[in-house]
């Protein structure tokens, strides 16, 4: 028997399933075409609307200059799909090779790819939550609701949560004119992403721009009016402040719920599986006919020892899928690994933040160019005497010398000498992560698992 | 017309926020916003944008990459 024929007939006439909508499943449902698969393509998403792009969400469509219902995606080529928006997946029988959707209708397929991302974690107090003015910013309808809000000019606005969403929601408040209050359990904003030094700089950055930022505390309860509207916040320090909107920007939840009965290695972490995207099962055996890629995937990186990353990361959305959907209409000698570089951008207060590698494995941080008083820097992260990580505010031009640098697990401290190198990056310093164990909302990166032994790779990321 | 653009490549270059100011603007020194459903009339601007950016992070969608007849549909498949 020719497995190699079964794969032909797959290719021209199998039937392909893509489960989420969003940015990865567009984007591996045209590269599925552009491999030339022709058989029949299902497109399943919760949302009632055409894939759109996300990062706008938080920043020209609450800053008011584009309307949230221009942030559909741009097309790379036609899918000739089947679209089922608006039903969401609510179980999968792997033996069956079976769909099941929220409206009854189950959906067949030959080959099935996971896309499902992730949504804002709520807040956990229910009565609180469902406090009129209470909101997260994840969707499109959460980001026209609170530009709603925020147009309405509250009196105050507090971001409970001082990640990349939260600050970059604080960032609009600021720049719509409106009194704002950052809570953050962590010692600074984007502690957990990049660290307590740059953290630093970034709470720098809040409170310049007229933020009244709360750190080292929580918000131990929200209280409403006799309406039902949310008027008032309680911290754990005894203050309280009175909002009459509040954003919760507690991180986000990979939407795996709907696997959980399914035998499928997923759970709160993501869906687990290997370089080829190709997911695990709850036996520790790879599936071939089920593949993940975007945000609910996590795989194991050469290049940072083997762990599994968990990335909430735009472009790893872009190649994991394009990866996935190659290894899905191909033969196992032809199947390529994931081996994308972790970056990501964050714009707020007027700063353009960038990072490449994984921050959070930094022991130590050194400022090789610029300087953190003047908010306009680079920065390496240093894990066990090489470079892993690197970021800038407002130096992006930097980054792709350091994502040479790690790839090619160049020594920390750096050897060479940097244009604008100043005094406070003549040493390395910690980098200030907050202990793993604890819990936290901030990281854009997960990591989990761990590396059997560390040694230096040398590693080339295949370019498409 | 559609545009997304790859921010983890763009890197400030502002050329764009030159040749289609409508549609790309600068915020800061280096982070660039942008509509991502520019008006049609700014088709041309966004077409020279797209093609003077250096580091080639701005995509079109497919049915705006045609000719300038407009027409670019079913039968491009890029």
């Amino acid at each position: 028997m020719s497995v190699d024929g079964y794969l032909e007939t797959f290719r021209r006439e199998g039937r392909i399933v893509v489960v989420g909508a969003s940015l990865a499943g567009l984007r591996a449902a045209e590269a599925l075409r552009a491999e030339g698969f022709q058989g029949t393509l299902t497109m399943v998403g919760d949302e009632p609307h055409d894939p759109y792009d996300r990062p706008p969400l938080s920043k020209q469509v609450l800053l008011g200059k584009v309307p949230a219902d221009h942030t559909l995606l741009a097309r790379r080529r036609p899918i000739d799909a089947q679209w089922r928006l608006g039903a969401a997946a609510t179980g999968l029988d792997l033996a069956a090779r079976r769909v099941q959707l929220a409206d009854g209708d189950a959906i067949d397929y030959d080959r099935l790819l996971i896309t499902t991302g992730v949504r804002a974690r709520p807040w956990p107090h229910e009565l609180e939550a469902d406090l009129d003015g209470v909101c997260v910013l994840r969707t499109r309808d959460d980001a026209v609701r609170l530009h709603h809000r925020l147009t309405a000019g509250p009196r105050r606005v507090l971001v409970i949560g001082a990640g990349f969403t939260g600050s970059e929601i604080a960032s609009a408040c600021r720049e719509r004119g409106l009194p704002v209050t950052v809570a953050e359990r962590g010692p600074a904003p984007l502690v957990g992403a990049l660290g307590g030094v740059v953290g630093e700089v970034a709470a720098e950055l809040q409170r310049a721009h007229g933020v009244d930022l709360r750190c080292g505390v929580q918000v131990t309860g929200l209280e409403g009016d006799s309406a039902g509207r949310v008027r008032k916040a309680h911290f754990s320090d005894g203050t309280a402040v009175e909002a009459d909107v509040v954003v919760i920007a507690l991180g986000a939840t990979r939407n795996t719920e709907w696997l959980a009965d399914s035998g499928l290695g997923a759970g709160p972490r993501g869906i687990a599986c290997d370089a080829g995207c190709r997911a695990f099962d709850v036996r520790g055996i790879v599936t071939d006919d089920v593949f993940v890629a975007g945000d609910v995937a996590r795989s194991p990186h050469p290049l940072f020892g083997y762990q599994f990353l968990s990335l909430e990361h735009w472009g790893n959305a872009v190649a994991q899928a394009e990866t996935a959907a190659h290894n899905m209409v191909s033969g196992s000698a032809d199947r390529r690994p994931h081996l994308w570089m972790p970056s990501f951008w964050s714009a707020q207060f007027g700063v353009n933040i960038k990072s490449v590698g994984v921050p959070p494995m930094g022991e130590q941080i050194m400022v090789t160019q610029g300087s953190l008083a003047e908010q306009r820097f680079t920065a390496a992260y240093g894990y066990q005497g090489r470079v892993i990580a690197a970021v800038t505010f407002d130096q992006a031009k930097w980054l792709d010398f350091y994502e040479r640098q790690i790839e090619q697990a160049a020594p920390f401290p750096p050897e060479f000498t940097t244009v604008d190198r100043r005094t406070e990056g003549l040493q390395p310093v910690p980098a200030g992560f907050p202990d793993p164990s604890l819990p936290s909302h901030g990281p854009t990166i997960t990591l989990s698992g761990h590396s059997p032994t560390d040694r230096r790779i040398s590693f080339t990321p295949r370019r498409a | 017309m559609r545009l997304v653009v790859d921010l983890n490549r763009c890197q400030g270059y502002a050329q764009c926020a030159f040749l289609a100011p409508d549609v790309f603007t600068m915020h800061g020194d280096e982070a660039l916003m942008y509509d991502p459903l520019a008006d049609d009339a700014q088709r041309e601007n966004v077409r020279k944008a797209a093609d003077a950016c250096p580091v080639k992070a701005i995509t079109l969608d497919y049915e705006d990459l045609g000719a300038a007849d407009g027409k670019a549909g079913a039968s491009r498949v890029g």
